[in-house]
């Protein structure tokens, strides 16, 4: 009976997580006319035409592009030199290691309203603005931290034994972390991969301020929609089915380390 | 686990430390310049010392936001962790349906801040939305581009929806690490469910849900994309957030001195929550009580 109780509770609960994307999903498959006309519970007059209109119109669809570039090489280079550092820190003791932890640290919990203004003045003096290596770069001041926290915790719990072994089989230290210690702590690098893939893809404001239409992601088109006259329910609500995808298709790869990964990655 | 000493590990963090220092230390160092300078063109440019910080720090506006962050950072907290907590204890504890609800209640958590922003538009708008429909089909009047409280309902609602997940995962992350002898001692004691949250669960919980309060603090304390979607700091002020405020000035009246010692308080505000937070994860680590 007690049992019973929780089911139906969280059965609610579920729902009402559900709902809100329901009706998005929903409008996205209507006309604006049709949003505008009438009110339904159910699509009846369901059509493919804004979604159609997002994978034909490049001023659309280069927005998912561009987003996926610049996450890409912030991934990229977040796991590069986040991997040495993490092992650093897990095998090490060295002068200031504490201190520079905590630095990095700071950084994941900057406001990164902060940094816009800063960001636009340096990478305008670079000549980087408008590219997919300045989102990608500015990214780092708070994915590289988060990369270095989760790869530590996961080379933590590789025993030292290992190391101490490889070396004394003659392995210098870039074949040995190749070849032997990166495959061992792989999931760890994929849930790191992930959640850098999910912040980057997630944040919006220092993406915005740092692209004028080149490299301009599909968040800061949506946005532009938003505050046009006259905008487009239909077309904006298809826009946003298509950002949760990625999101959605990724979370079961790595659903057995969610808990982990989201306590240490939004420190 | 004993670690080598050897400071020659430096060499494998100067990567992250020249990436990171590239995209926080210079442009720290650009705000602290502004902060201390009144700027008006390229190279035109002197020297007012403490001017801005003591014209910031007397800013009625300022203060405004900054009151509406803690109230907006407290309701959040007071709302989310009892209700995390409660969806958690509601979880199954095995099999293939616990991946299932993992999938389900993360789901929001993995979705762009400025789609939720979005959503939440669709939904609560009370022409078109479902929330707002059903709301003004009551009888009760309900548009949060008009009023005030009803956009700051809609945030809660929207903030709430969003991140409650968090608090969920840690709490259930906590209450998988309780070991059965606990319950079974509990159930021989003959304890009611409620005593078994009370001695057993909720203290041995305390590190994760300590982590997941100063998050949540945290998060809500920076929060940016979703009300700038959904409000756009208004209608008026009246949902204009630190983040909000500070991009105003910063980025779109483009006042650099005032925003470059705005951004500074700001970030000495959430330096000092960052270094408790620091000292309680440490302390947390080290496997003692927090």
């Amino acid at each position: 009976m007690k049992a019973n109780k929780k089911t139906i509770g969280l059965l609610i609960y579920f729902g009402l997580i559900a709902l809100p994307i329901y009706w998005m999903l929903n409008m996205s498959l209507r006309t604006n006319a049709s949003i505008l006309g009438s009110f339904v519970l159910f699509p009846f007059d369901a059509t493919l035409r804004n979604y159609i209109k997002i994978f034909t119109d490049a001023s659309w669809y280069m927005g998912y592009v561009n987003s996926m570039i610049y996450v890409t090489i912030n991934v990229l280079i977040s796991l590069s030199v986040a991997l040495p550092a993490a092992y650093a820190f897990s095998r090490y003791r060295f002068l200031g290691d504490k201190h520079v932890f905590f630095w990095l640290l700071t950084n994941r919990m900057a406001p990164v309203a902060v940094f816009a203004l800063p960001f636009f003045q340096l990478y305008s003096t670079l000549g980087l603005l408008d590219t997919h290596l300045a989102v990608a770069l500015a990214h780092c001041l708070f994915n590289v931290p988060l990369a270095v926290w989760i790869l530590e915790g996961f080379m933590s719990g590789v025993p030292k034994e290992i190391d101490e072994t490889a070396f004394i089989d003659g392995y210098s230290f870039p074949r040995f972390f190749v070849t032997i210690f990166i495959p061992l702590i792989r999931a760890g690098v994929g849930v790191t991969a992930f959640f850098c893939f999910m912040f980057s893809w997630v944040e919006l404001l220092l993406a915005r301020t740092l692209t004028v239409t080149n490299a301009k992601p599909i968040g800061a088109i949506m946005t532009r929609t938003i505050s046009a006259t006259g905008l487009d329910y239909g077309l904006l609500s298809a826009a946003g089915i298509l950002t949760i995808v990625p999101g959605a298709l990724v979370i079961w790869f790595v659903r057995n380390h969610l808990a982990k990964g989201f306590a240490l990655g939004r420190v | 686990m004993e670690k080598w000493e050897n400071n020659k590990a430096w060499f494998l963090i100067l990567p992250v430390f020249i990436i990171v220092a590239f995209s926080s230390i210079i442009p720290l160092m650009t705000v602290v310049n502004y902060s201390i300078q009144d700027i008006w063109g390229p190279g035109q440019s002197v020297f007012v010392g403490t001017e801005w910080f003591r014209e910031m720090l007397a800013n009625k506006r300022l203060h405004d936001a900054l009151w509406r962050q803690f109230l907006f950072s407290g309701l959040v907290l007071l709302i989310e962790m009892p209700l995390g907590i409660l969806i958690a204890l509601a979880m199954p504890k095995k099999g293939w349906k616990v991946s299932a609800c993992l999938v389900i209640i993360a789901l929001p958590l993995l979705i762009p801040w400025n789609t939720i922003g979005t959503i939440w538009i669709i939904f609560t708008r009370p022409d078109i939305g479902l929330f707002g429909a059903a709301i003004n089909n009551l009888g009760i009047a309900f548009d949060h581009t008009a009023r005030p409280l009803d956009a700051w309902i809609t945030l809660m609602l929207m903030e709430v929806w969003h991140w409650t997940p968090l608090v969920t995962l840690l709490a259930y992350a906590g209450l998988r690490a309780i070991p059965e002898v606990y319950y079974q001692a509990a159930k021989i004691d003959g304890a009611s469910a409620w005593a078994t949250f009370r001695y057993i669960q909720l203290p041995k919980m305390r590190g994760v849900l300590t982590i997941a309060v100063l998050l949540r603090f945290m998060d809500s304390f920076l929060i940016y994309a979703e009300p700038f979607v959904l409000t756009g700091g208004g209608p008026g002020n009246s949902t204009t957030f630190l983040s909000i405020y500070l991009v105003k000035i910063a980025l779109l009246q483009f006042d650099l001195g005032p925003g470059g010692a705005f951004s500074l308080i700001y970030f000495l505000i959430v330096l000092l929550f960052s270094y408790l937070f620091y000292q309680v994860l440490q302390r947390a680590g080290k496997g003692e009580k927090v």
